[in-house]
């Protein structure tokens, strides 16, 4: 599916160009541990998460993530957005918990990241 | 290149406002010089989970690199209070962090793991007191 299908499903504010709605987005993995993110093999993927630090960008960048979802109406800081703008990595932002907006993606049939 | 390409970065304990730097450095450079982008994310998540561990534990630490046409060697060394038992830092899931660092999203006990999953070769040696010296080699090919 792509970006602008994830904004739909997860009602989801946008903080990113138009253009990058476009990108599809072919798996995803939910995690607050950003070892295990970098663990799995996780390229292209959509990284859903309630973490909301700079690091989380760069673990992005590192492990190939495509785009990030915050869930909880967690609202990233001006440094977090700037990064992300950055680096060319869209984030959107949810009221969904992570339970939640995991469900709904899967359910609309993305599928999970490939495990080890 | 036929030449060795060297770098180095210092990193500061406790700062995770920039965390992820260093290895931002080293991956830039592999970029720079069309690595494999496969072999480049190997050696970019080593690095930064290496990094990270300074960052987490150790008062300060530096990524040094050495890249050839073969391989790239990464060492982390560290100013900080070491690891008493290697093996069972090694395993999956084994911590120490505090709960603050694992609020951060740090300290699931995969750091050493995943450094050694992503390398050919890799060597730590530590001293209690004084510090710890990670050392990666990635093969190009
Ligand atoms: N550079 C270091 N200095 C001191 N202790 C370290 C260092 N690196 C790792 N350790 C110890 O080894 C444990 C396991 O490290 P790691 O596998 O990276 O997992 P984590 O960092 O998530 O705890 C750490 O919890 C810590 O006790
Ligand atoms: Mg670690």
């Amino acid at each position: 599916m792509t970006l602008k299908d994830v904004a739909e499903i997860l009602e989801a504010d946008v903080i990113a160009d138009a253009d990058d709605l476009n990108i599809t987005i072919k798996n995803a993995c939910s995690a607050d541990m950003m070892s295990a993110v970098l663990y799995y093999h996780t390229p292209d993927s959509l990284l859903i998460t309630g973490l909301t630090q700079p690091h989380v960008i760069r673990t992005a960048e590192i492990a190939g993530i495509k785009s990030i979802v915050f869930v909880l109406d967690k609202k990233p800081g001006d440094d977090i957005i700037a990064l992300a703008r950055q680096k060319k990595i869209p984030i959107l932002c949810t009221r969904f918990c992570m339970y939640t907006a995991s469900g709904k993606l899967y359910a609309a049939g993305l599928p999970g990241c490939l495990f080890k | 290149m036929d030449e060795t390409i060297e770098g180095s970065f210092q990193i500061i304990g406790g700062n995770f406002a920039n965390a992820g730097e260093a290895s931002m450095q080293l991956k830039s450079k592999l970029v720079e010089l069309g690595i494999d982008e496969a072999i480049i994310r190997r050696a970019a998540i080593a690095t930064f989970e290496a990094e990270m561990n300074v960052i987490i534990y150790a008062a300060a630490g530096r990524l040094q690199y050495y890249i050839t046409p073969h391989e790239v060697t990464i060492k982390i060394d560290d100013m900080g209070p070491g690891i008493e038992n290697i093996e069972l830092a090694m395993q999956e899931g084994y911590s120490t962090a505090p709960d603050w660092v694992r609020e951060m999203g740090w300290g699931a006990g995969m750091g050493l793991p995943n450094m050694k999953k992503n390398s050919d070769e890799f060597k730590i040696d530590s001293v209690v007191g004084e510090g710890t010296t990670v050392k990666m080699i990635i093969h190009f090919s």
